[in-house]
């Protein structure tokens, strides 16, 4: 009740706006932004442009001075009409879900939003924001039948799935008086890795061959023929020269990689609580690619074969990243 | 705007071209205030756009406290005030630009519009004529495009695409001006009171004193005095006398009103003939009479009547001003004359004027009876080489003396001053009454200048009342029958309109003059009065009404933009007919629950359905087939099969 009394009109505004959220579902996208979720009020510039039109509407009167009242007039129009060129900035643009990339733990996802403007008429000055009136930085325009991309930072906190929360589309194009602004709620998700941390490679032995792993260096593997290459393996690999001489890809092998398959294993990193193993998994998954290694996973209820490239690498990142330890066997 | 916009910064091209907006805001008032203060601004400016250009530093608070102390003393010494019109103007054009000096960021340039808002504004206290309202629509446009430029965070948007914009928001605008302009409620003013130099460009009208010299000041200028329509025919320019103060009292130099007027007895108008209706619009005169064809029966516009039937308004004028007023060429004023007015109106200064005195009383015994002693001394002034003239020598101590027998030249203060003396001299009650004579017309309207400032008498004859005389005309028939400008010697200076030759500029002069007339008599004089008594024809006389309309206005006017605008935001037609008729695929089988992903592929979504709906495998087939083809390989030809096919699956 002080509350009202205090700060009615930002109580008012606290209660609309909760109102107006419950109503917000998430949603696939993409989402046509509607007249009725659409909403608009004057900005702080806002009011003190009606203040200063208040003023001169004054001075007019005292002075009974025609072209001063004509002059509010106008201005007073413009903002009226303002109000809906701002309204028009917004109404129609389709929102559609984006790609996110995957982060690891601790890092700043960010959200791909893509503005669709469906209309002849190009829109301004669109931003993204999480809390009405602090846009976040970066503003996007949509061209006449074009697209514009907004990115939503989302702090990734734990590994896991990252959902991008509700979030505010909002303009104040072309003079800044008025605020609009919608609210959704897209269907978008990316994954979180384990934050990588824990001592680098070697890996403790797995299977008794790990302390071989350790002269596993890349640069001083030999050469040990070459393969066919699959999908996921990293450009660096590609035998371009034998390629450019048969006409077909294959990869280097290289002896060292053949000789040190390694495999990390969750249950032999004893002594660690969950979250830090998981950590130290994901560096030397990290590890491992980077030195170009086959290497393995095995996770409980889970292992993941020895292989190498990039798509290995992500299946590795991925199970580590959504690894739920079955009750009985929980270490922690 | 939100926090990190609010100190975003802004490119200097904004900064610049907000300079240049800035510049042609300010151009105006160059005129208005010193000279000082326009180079200042100038400097401040140049500057501005200096380090705009090439990242100068800003200065610090000192250097700006400095310059902000300075500019204020500055404007404190050269009007002694920083009340006031032109002062204040100043000051705001001053504190403007050191406010340049502080411009950074988004907020800073945000400030900078408004404030140019404002300054446009100001203009109007000094000049509110025609041409003014294309500098206020121009004006108007670069301010919005500026804030529409310094709306796009992202960078300056093309110059092309914010004016464009912001034309386009000011031309939707301006139906809601006329509007609000119209139906807003008005209310007399002023709120708090006037500045005394308000209006400062305007020509002081009338003054309430004469002493021959004055006048002389008010023939010089061209500037319009009022304004006047008649509902019937022009009466004849013999008649056209505009009543203003009427002066009592003679000191032997300078005639004034008077203390004595204060006391005198109200005038009775009888044996009236017909009235003549008219309506007047009054400039700023900084006086407070209001100018009455002879005679008023009532004093217009709610003023009061002062001795001798001069109108005057409460309070002086300091706003145009339209009233109506009825006139009547025919009448007796003051039938009878107490025996205190007959004193006060044959009063005049001991020890000055003895030739005139003497000449007066001789006149008077040898003419016989009033009248005849009335010609005789009109038949003087005809007589002897009396010159009409704006610029009559310096008269001696006893002024009629000296103009009666030694210079012989002067203007109508002269003629009117040593008219009345003479008839007070013999006994005859008499008084000179100021105002304009003549005036041009054109079309509806008729026109007084400043130059048609005129001073005659009014001599009360027992039988007859209060009758005018013009000693002007006796000497110069010209200035009353022709105007001014034909009245003088071709070697003297006249304003510009007060001598009426040159046909074709003169046509042009007088067309433009029409057009200002009717800004004048619908624009700038539409006020509270004016206002009730428009709409009250409309059946909205009173304010509730008035509110009513205006809402109503306003609401359909912006239902207008809105609609528009929402016009103009539609999704585009989707010119890609396959992928409508796609599109009708999933519209048919969204009440199975088959809706189509957005990123789903054809053939991804084929496969779906089919897998759920064996049945329809082959009309799906079908339509994949007619679609992939229409759309990856076809022209518009191939859509036949395609259409056939979306409208053969039954689902």
């Amino acid at each position: 009740m002080l509350r009202w009394l205090l700060h009615p009109l930002n109580t008012a505004n606290r209660k609309i706006e909760s109102w107006v959220l419950r109503r917000v579902k998430r949603q696939p996208g993409p989402v046509a932004v509607s007249r009725r979720r659409l909403y608009i009020l004057p900005t702080r510039q806002g009011i003190v442009f009606a203040v200063m039109l208040l003023a001169m509407l004054l001075g007019a009167m005292n002075y009974s001075n025609s072209m001063a009242f004509a002059l509010t007039f106008l201005l007073g129009g413009l903002g009226l009409v303002c109000m809906h060129h701002t309204h028009g900035n917004l109404v129609n643009l389709e929102v559609a879900a984006g790609r996110a990339q995957p982060v690891f733990a601790g890092e700043t996802a960010l959200f791909d939003v893509h503005l669709h403007n469906p209309s002849k008429r190009p829109r301004f000055a669109l931003a993204g924001s999480f809390e009405r009136g602090v846009a976040l930085p970066g503003y996007a325009d949509a061209p006449a039948l074009d697209t514009g991309r907004l990115q939503l930072p989302v702090k990734a906190q734990r590994r896991g799935w990252v959902r991008a929360p509700r979030f505010a589309v909002s303009t104040e194009f072309p003079l800044g008086l008025f605020h609009a602004w919608t609210w959704l709620e897209l269907d978008m998700q990316t994954i979180a890795y384990p934050k990588p941390e824990g001592t680098h490679l070697p890996p403790p032995p797995a299977d008794g061959d790990g302390s071989t792993a350790s002269t596993a260096r890349a640069g001083d593997e030999e050469f040990a023929g070459v393969r066919e290459y699959a999908h996921g393996d990293p450009p660096s690999a590609v035998h371009w020269k034998a390629a450019a001489r048969t006409g077909e890809l294959v990869v280097k092998q290289f002896s060292a990689a053949q000789r040190d398959d390694l495999t990390f294993d969750f249950d032999a990193l004893t002594g660690l609580a969950l979250e830090a193993r998981l950590s130290q998994l994901c560096l030397w998954v990290l590890d491992a690619h980077t030195s170009g290694a086959n290497y393995g996973l095995r996770l409980p209820g889970q292992t993941l074969p020895t292989q190498s490239g990039e798509a290995h690498r992500d299946a590795c990142l991925q199970a580590l990243a959504l690894y739920q330890p079955q009750n009985d066997s929980a270490h922690d | 705007m939100t926090e990190a916009a609010s100190r975003q910064v802004v490119s200097r091209h904004t900064t610049l071209r907000l300079l240049a907006v800035l510049t042609v805001v300010l151009a105006p008032h160059v005129s208005h205030v010193p000279l000082w203060a326009t180079a200042l601004v100038v400097a401040v400016g140049l500057w501005r756009a200096g380090a705009a250009a090439r990242g100068w530093q800003l200065p610090g608070l000192a250097v700006r406290g400095g310059l902000a102390a300075a500019a204020t003393g500055g404007v404190y010494l050269s009007f002694g005030t920083l009340n006031g019109q032109t002062p204040g103007v100043t000051l705001l054009a001053l504190m403007g630009a050191l406010k340049l000096t502080e411009m950074r960021g988004h907020r800073d340039h945000m400030v900078m519009i408004m404030l140019a808002y404002f300054l446009l504004v100001t203009h109007f206290l000094f000049n509110q004529e025609v041409p003014m309202i294309a500098f206020l629509l121009l004006c108007a446009v670069l301010i919005t495009a500026m804030l529409t430029e310094i709306n796009h965070p992202q960078g300056p948007l093309p110059a092309r695409q914010t004016l464009r914009s912001a034309g386009v928001m000011v031309a939707q605008a301006i139906p809601l001006m006329i509007v609000l302009f119209i139906l807003f409620p008005r209310i007399p003013g002023p709120l708090w009171g006037l500045p005394s130099d308000s209006g400062a460009n305007a020509v002081t009208g009338l003054s309430d004193s004469m002493s021959p010299g004055d006048i002389t000041n008010l023939s010089q200028s061209d500037a319009v005095a009022f304004r006047a329509r008649f509902d019937g025919p022009l009466p004849p320019p013999n008649q056209r006398y505009w009543r203003g103060p009427v002066l009592w009292d003679f000191d032997g130099r300078t005639w004034t009103r008077g203390e004595a007027a204060n006391y005198l007895p109200p005038a009775r108008l009888t044996d009236i003939g017909d009235p003549v209706d008219y309506e007047v619009i009054l400039e700023v005169s900084r006086k407070p009479w209001l100018l009455a064809l002879d005679v008023p029966t009532q004093a217009p516009a709610n003023g009061v009547f002062s001795a001798g039937l001069s109108a005057r308004a409460r309070r002086p004028i300091y706003e145009r001003k339209l009233y109506r007023s009825t006139a009547y060429t025919q009448y007796t004023l003051d039938a009878e004359l107490s025996q205190f007015t007959r004193n006060v109106a044959t009063r005049l200064p001991s020890n000055r004027n003895p030739d005139s005195i003497t000449l007066a009383r001789q006149w008077r015994d040898s003419a016989g009876s009033d009248t005849a002693f009335i010609d005789r001394v009109l038949q003087y002034f005809r007589a002897q080489p009396f010159v009409y003239t704006l610029q009559p020598p310096a008269l001696g101590r006893h002024t009629v003396d000296d103009f009666l027998f030694n210079t012989r030249r002067g203007f109508c203060g002269h003629y009117s001053s040593a008219f009345v003396t003479l008839m007070r001299a013999a006994g005859l009650p008499a008084r000179v009454v100021t105002g304009y004579q003549g005036g041009e017309s054109n079309g509806d309207y008729f026109t007084v200048r400043q130059s048609d400032a005129h001073a005659w008498a009014e001599v009360w004859l027992n039988g007859r009342g209060w009758v005018r005389v013009d000693p002007t005309a006796a000497v110069s028939p010209e200035r009353v029958e022709l105007g001014l400008g034909a009245a003088l010697p071709a070697g003297e200076p006249v304003p510009g309109l007060a001598r009426r030759t040159g046909a074709m500029l003169e046509n042009l002069q007088l067309r433009w003059e029409l057009v200002n007339a009717a800004w004048n008599r619908w624009v700038l004089a539409y006020g509270p009065e004016m206002q009730r008594e428009i709409l009250s024809r409309f059946g909205l006389g009173d304010w509730r009404s008035m509110i009513f309309a205006l809402v109503a206005a306003v609401t359909v006017l912006l239902g207008v933009v809105g609609v528009w605008a929402l016009w103009q935001t539609r999704p585009a037609r989707n010119n890609d007919q396959a992928l409508r008729l796609w599109n009708q695929v999933s519209n048919k089988l969204r009440k199975h629950g088959l809706e189509r992903a957005a990123d789903e592929g054809p053939r991804d979504y084929t496969d779906r359905v089919v897998a759920q709906r064996p049945d329809l495998t082959e009309p799906m087939q079908r339509i994949l087939r007619a679609y992939l083809q229409a759309r990856y390989f076809g022209t518009a030809q191939d859509l036949a099969p395609l259409r056939d096919a979306v409208a053969d699956l039954k689902t």
